[in-house]
């Protein structure tokens, strides 16, 4: 639901400030903001879009037609897949290092955020996109750390695409030579599908989950290029076998990096830090 | 539930192609999903239906292919059926396997019926 206007934004995102409570911009229809003027039309509804296109009535089956094949071998995610690629040529052009991050609910990306920001912000400047169905939460956390930052609602929406990074990155200033960390919405099933033009995928989870995880969500593990292990400060208390969950992630990704990190106590923090700064010098 | 949001794109797609061709409606869609896509058909037809609802596509029957997984060992070059995304080479029990099919996702053709007689609305 749009606060301004009170129209349905069902399966539209919706961009937010911290700090600018008059600020939303639907992703949607890019070309307008809070002050959209609404002339009765049916908009940000995908599902009503071809509506007007159906304006045959209901006797088709009682007249002679032709039926005709058409081949057109189109990936289903090929809209999705080429706005990512520009997202991705910008992000390059640029020198802007875009990390995906990717976990469950609660696993803790936004802790890890905040804890890993204040030591990258030394050498890189860093913008945030957060990636939540509801709330400026999560966006106003990192606010509070003084780095730019803009919220994605998704509203009925299970994942972040490469449209609604596309329409974030404008409403951002990311800096040249920066790094753009991309909070996706909590969830290990669709965000794995769509690509945002990052540079490499980040997965989250954490001892409190299971450590076979890998193997239950195993589409995700194999996009990801990195898995970090956080809340490792808890492994006295609880039945986590990290060389084994370890060992899961690597059957379903022999590629990825693995890190084990505390974003509590800081522990493994800097080994995570050193790599990130590695890549992003190089980017 | 991605399989909604994929469903809708699919359906823009599907009636984006019918206009330009001239269809007056799209009898069937046909999709190609690899088992280790990452999609449930039942699922996507599910969502199909309701994204289609009110447009060219509204009546048109969703057949599905389901290509299985291929997996090519880094070890030994032997390509053999996988079901998962981690598979041990039967040749020679290497883990470093590559996916080199089952992944696919495509909109393999449209049937679509075209303008006809003028029809009596």
């Amino acid at each position: 639901m749009c606060d301004t206007c009170g129209c349905s934004a069902d399966g539209g995102a919706v961009l937010r400030k911290p700090g600018e409570s008059d600020y939303l911009m639907h992703v949607s229809d890019g070309n307008h903001g809070h002050t959209h003027h609404h002339a009765g039309e049916v908009h940000h509804s995908s599902a009503n879009v071809q509506e007007e296109h159906h304006d045959h009535a209901h006797d088709h089956h009682h007249h002679e037609s032709t039926t005709r094949k058409i081949v057109l071998e189109q990936d289903v995610l090929q809209q999705n897949n080429l706005l990512a690629e520009r997202n991705r040529g910008y992000f390059e052009a640029r020198h802007i290092f875009a990390l995906n991050f990717l976990s469950s609910p609660g696993s803790g990306k936004t802790s890890l955020l905040e804890k890993i920001i204040p030591l990258l912000q030394q050498r890189f400047p860093v913008a945030v996109i957060e990636g939540d169905q509801q709330t400026t939460n999560d966006a106003d956390r990192i606010h509070a750390l003084g780095v730019p930052v803009i919220q994605i609602n998704t509203g009925s929406g299970c994942h972040l695409d490469a449209l609604m990074v596309n329409r974030a990155v404008k409403e951002l200033e990311v800096q040249d030579h920066s790094l753009l960390c991309i909070e996706n919405v909590g969830n290990l099933v669709c965000p794995a599908l769509f690509d945002l033009g990052e540079a490499l995928k980040v997965v989250i989870i954490s001892v409190t989950e299971g450590d076979d995880k890998p193997l239950k969500y195993p589409t995700m593990f194999h996009e990801a290029d990195l898995c970090i292990l956080n809340k490792i400060d808890l492994l006295p208390y609880v039945e986590f076998d990290v060389a084994k969950c370890r060992e899961n992630a690597m059957r379903v990704n022999h590629h990825l990096e693995w890190f084990e990190v505390s974003a509590k106590s800081g522990e493994g923090l800097s080994v995570l830090q050193e790599w990130i700064e590695k890549r992003l010098s190089h980017h | 539930m991605h399989e909604m949001s994929i469903a809708m794109s699919i359906v823009e797609a599907v009636v984006a192609h019918a206009q330009k061709e001239g269809a007056r409606r799209v009898s069937g869609v046909d999709l190609r999903i690899g088992k280790l896509a990452g999609i449930e058909p039942e699922s996507l037809k599910f969502c199909f239906s309701a994204a289609a609802k009110g447009t060219l596509a509204e009546e048109a029957l969703l057949a599905v292919d389901e290509p299985e997984g291929v997996g090519e060992c880094g070890e030994c070059g032997m390509r053999f059926p996988v079901t998962f995304y981690y598979a041990e080479c039967p040749g020679c029990r290497s883990l470093r396997i590559t996916i080199v099919s089952g992944e696919e996702f495509l909109i393999q053709s449209i049937t679509i019926e075209e303008e006809g007689e003028q029809e009596n609305v």
